[in-house]
């Protein structure tokens, strides 16, 4: 079916917030909102062949994404989903090292929104810099595309439906976190939605990078990969994040990947529906290896390709709160 | 022709005498004169303030606070910093030296001197370094820099990293009574940190400052102090673990006091959730049971003192990402109404006890002679309102600099009228 802005639908009324800065902040019924976008753009436009990927939902909005910390995939794939919703995308880069000369995200952001914007998409290295734009603007969709370790919810939104498109669910399913939590902004955006979802989040890693403050909220803290393979639904191994450690939080590489890699042996000792995701970019042999990488339990690929379709969702969402929220 | 000023019928609180009650207050040539004076005593040109329903104290005295001159004038200046002071109660302030050049010359005590008597506002006495250039390698030279009116020392910012020039340090203070007033915080593992490490820093993916950085300076530099009988003064003391430390070190005779800043005992580290960085400090906002710990060692003794930990930085610098925002608050203007409301009105510190650790306790650690109304003491005094109901707004600050997680909270009790050697520098509403 060829779908148009006449026959798409709106953006549900009980949908209202112009920013999405973090899974944390969003209700159950928000996340499933934003889930059921996203599978419809996947299935009905990114899926189909009379509809050329494409939807002209937002023609005429600018989109600014705005990166102050080096991406290319998170980047493309906002980008992509901007333009295949019909809208206009611009790209700033600037890497962290304008922060050292002075100029604020906010400085940065009033100069684009000069230039006639609607929506400001923003990474940074600093948790809560996206905050500081969305509270800079009215009326502005921002959405956090990574704010240093703190959160990443299209990341987290689009593992989620990775699962759900697995599993049919999210509740119930044991979810095994591995590596390194403690830099790891994908960690609590699924952390958050897991726990809002009712799946059980496990986090697993050595205890340098698993804090036990996790069990607070209810998430299961293991120090050891290989007691946990049998009751897990759904591996997401995590990149250990060397640029953002302060001191080396283990002995070597080695002995992590001893401790902690996917390979085929644990692969083997999982249930044989397991789930195998990471969000990238991956040190193959680090925390998981080549061949469970590219192995058939992996969805990696098809966690890229439901980031476009969480994109269009989160981009049309914000993009026509603002709008609806401007006009009143 | 001698200068007189009565201050009439106002509630006298003076721990230095042990007298609450109310009186009034003859002031005459800079001096304190009597109190409760009869007629007689009273020259009939004096000046009469009615100070009914009103707290006679002795001028507040803050023992830490930055002033940011020389060197970052753009937040604060001498002049402006003891401006607020006034506004704030306080007659008498101490700053610290982590100024640029850093107060480690004569030369340089000699210009916070020189530029606080221009300025004709609060008592500003300059706290010098312990090290040369806060660099923790030598020893400042302390005994000349104490000649020239240093009244201690302090690398503050930072630790002495060195325990073996802290020691040297606390040893060599000794022969001067002098005490060092101690930033308590072990580098290394302080490295990177942001907020205090807990459930909150997890939360939000910020890097944690662990109070164990704070706790093990602690029992260093107590252990040092203990084995060469010298002062130390823990400065703004914020872990539970640091303030019983202090308490057992006080039972064993070690002379150690501490102090507590206003946002320690108010405020915790839940308000780190809005990202602002005026929740930002060093040490940082807590969790509750440290909170609980503070207003605990300000009941039992175990803490001396409430400074603020001025620390002004102008808005460019300060409202940042919250990585890379700096340090710290101002706090001379909200610290008297925050600790009448959080221990005064609570009933956990009495008026007179407050005056300790507002007064009389800085005063005494930093041997200068003031905190008092004794007949004979400089007329400093703080006429206080502690019914008066105020807004904590931006645009009636006296510091140069606005960073202050207060702003725009409803206070209850406020200086009104701060007199520093006899003469009215400071009035509400003027």
């Amino acid at each position: 079916m060829l779908y148009t802005p006449e026959n798409w639908g709106s953006v549900p009324e009980s949908w209202t917030r112009t920013h999405l800065l973090g899974l944390e902040d969003l209700s159950s019924e928000e996340i499933v909102l934003l889930l059921d976008l996203a599978e419809r753009f996947r299935n009905n436009v990114l899926e189909s062949p009379e509809n050329k990927r494409k939807i002209p939902l937002l023609v005429g909005k600018t989109i600014a994404n705005l990166f102050f910390e080096n991406s290319t995939r998170t980047r493309t794939s906002f980008g992509l989903a901007g333009r295949r919703l019909g809208a206009d995308v611009v790209d700033f880069s600037a890497g962290t090292s304008s922060m050292a000369k002075g100029e604020t995200v906010v400085d940065t952001a009033r100069n684009l929104h000069a230039m006639g914007v609607d929506a400001f998409v923003v990474r940074h290295s600093c948790p809560g810099a996206p905050q500081m734009i969305a509270q800079s603007f009215d009326n502005i969709a921002v959405v956090n595309a990574g704010d240093g370790a703190h959160e990443h919810p299209t990341q987290g939104l689009l593992d989620l439906l990775t699962m759900r498109r697995q599993f049919g669910r999210i509740e119930g399913l044991t979810v095994a976190l591995v590596g390194d939590i403690a830099h790891s902004r994908v960690a609590r955006s699924n952390i958050f939605a897991l726990l809002k979802l009712g799946a059980k989040p496990i986090v697993c890693g050595p205890s340098t990078l698993v804090s036990p403050y996790w069990e607070d909220l209810g998430v299961r803290v293991s120090y050891s990969i290989d007691e946990i393979l049998p009751e897990v639904d759904v591996f997401n191994l995590l990149r250990i994040q060397f640029e953002r450690q302060v001191v080396r939080p283990f002995p070597s590489i080695r002995e992590y990947a001893h401790l902690y890699a996917m390979d085929s042996d644990r692969l083997a000792r999982c249930k044989n529906d397991v789930l195998i995701l990471a969000p990238g970019p991956i040190n193959r042999g680090v925390e998981i290896t080549p061949e469970v990488a590219d192995g058939s339990r992996s969805h990696i690929l098809d966690q890229v390709t439901n980031g476009v379709a969480v994109r269009m969702a989160a981009l049309w969402s914000t993009i026509t709160a603002a709008e609806r929220k401007a006009r009143k | 022709m001698a200068q007189s000023l009565l201050l009439e019928n106002g509630r006298i609180v003076d721990p230095s005498q042990n007298l609450d009650a109310v009186g009034s207050l003859l002031l005459v040539n800079g001096k304190v004169a009597a109190i409760s004076p009869q007629d007689s005593e009273i020259a009939t040109d004096a000046e009469r303030i009615d100070a009914r329903g009103k707290w006679i104290l002795p001028g507040l005295v803050d023992m830490h606070v930055h002033l940011r001159e020389p060197g970052y004038e753009e937040a604060e200046t001498v002049a402006t910093g003891a401006f607020a002071a006034l506004a704030g109660g306080f007659t008498s302030i101490a700053c610290v030296p982590n100024t640029n050049p850093p107060i480690d010359t004569q030369a340089n005590v000699a210009l916070i001197r020189e530029l606080a008597a221009r300025a004709r506002r609060s008592n500003v006495f300059p706290i010098c370094c312990v090290s040369k250039g806060r660099k923790g390698e030598e020893l400042a030279e302390l005994g000349l820099l104490f000649e020239s009116g240093a009244v201690a020392c302090s690398d503050d910012g930072s630790s002495v990293e060195d325990s073996e020039l802290m020691r040297r340090a606390l040893e060599y203070c000794k022969m001067f009574d002098k005490a060092i007033l101690c930033h308590e915080e072990s580098a290394p593992l302080a490295k990177g940190g942001v907020i205090h490490e807990g459930r909150v820093s997890n939360l939000l993916g910020l890097r944690g400052l662990p109070t164990s950085a704070e706790d093990i300076m602690v029992d260093r530099d107590i252990a040092l102090a203990e084995s060469v009988g010298a002062r130390l003064h823990i400065m703004h003391v914020s872990s539970a673990r640091a303030i019983d430390s202090i308490r057992s070190a006080k039972k064993r005779g070690v002379r150690v006091t501490a102090e507590v800043t206003p946002h320690h005992f108010t405020l915790t580290d839940e308000s780190l959730r809005t990202f602002d960085p005026n929740f930002k400090m060093n040490p940082p906002l807590r969790s509750q049971e440290h909170v609980d710990a503070c207003l605990a060692g300000l009941v039992d003794g175990t803490i001396d003192v409430i400074a603020t930990d001025h620390a002004p930085h102008s808005a460019e610098k300060k409202q940042r990402e919250i990585d890379v925002a700096p340090f710290g608050i101002i706090g001379l203007e909200s610290s008297l109404p925050l600790s009448l409301e959080t221990l005064v009105d609570s009933g956990k510190l009495t008026a007179s006890q407050l005056v300790e650790k507002m007064a009389l306790n800085p005063s005494r650690i930093l041997g200068i002679p003031k905190g008092t109304l004794q007949i004979g003491a400089d007329a400093d005094v703080a006429v206080v309102d502690p019914e008066l109901r105020w807004r904590f707004d931006v645009n009636e600050l006296h510091s140069k600099s606005a960073n202050s997680p207060y702003l725009g909270r409803e206070m209850k009790g406020r200086a009104i009228m701060t007199i520093v050697g006899g003469e009215i520098r400071y009035r509400l509403g003027d």
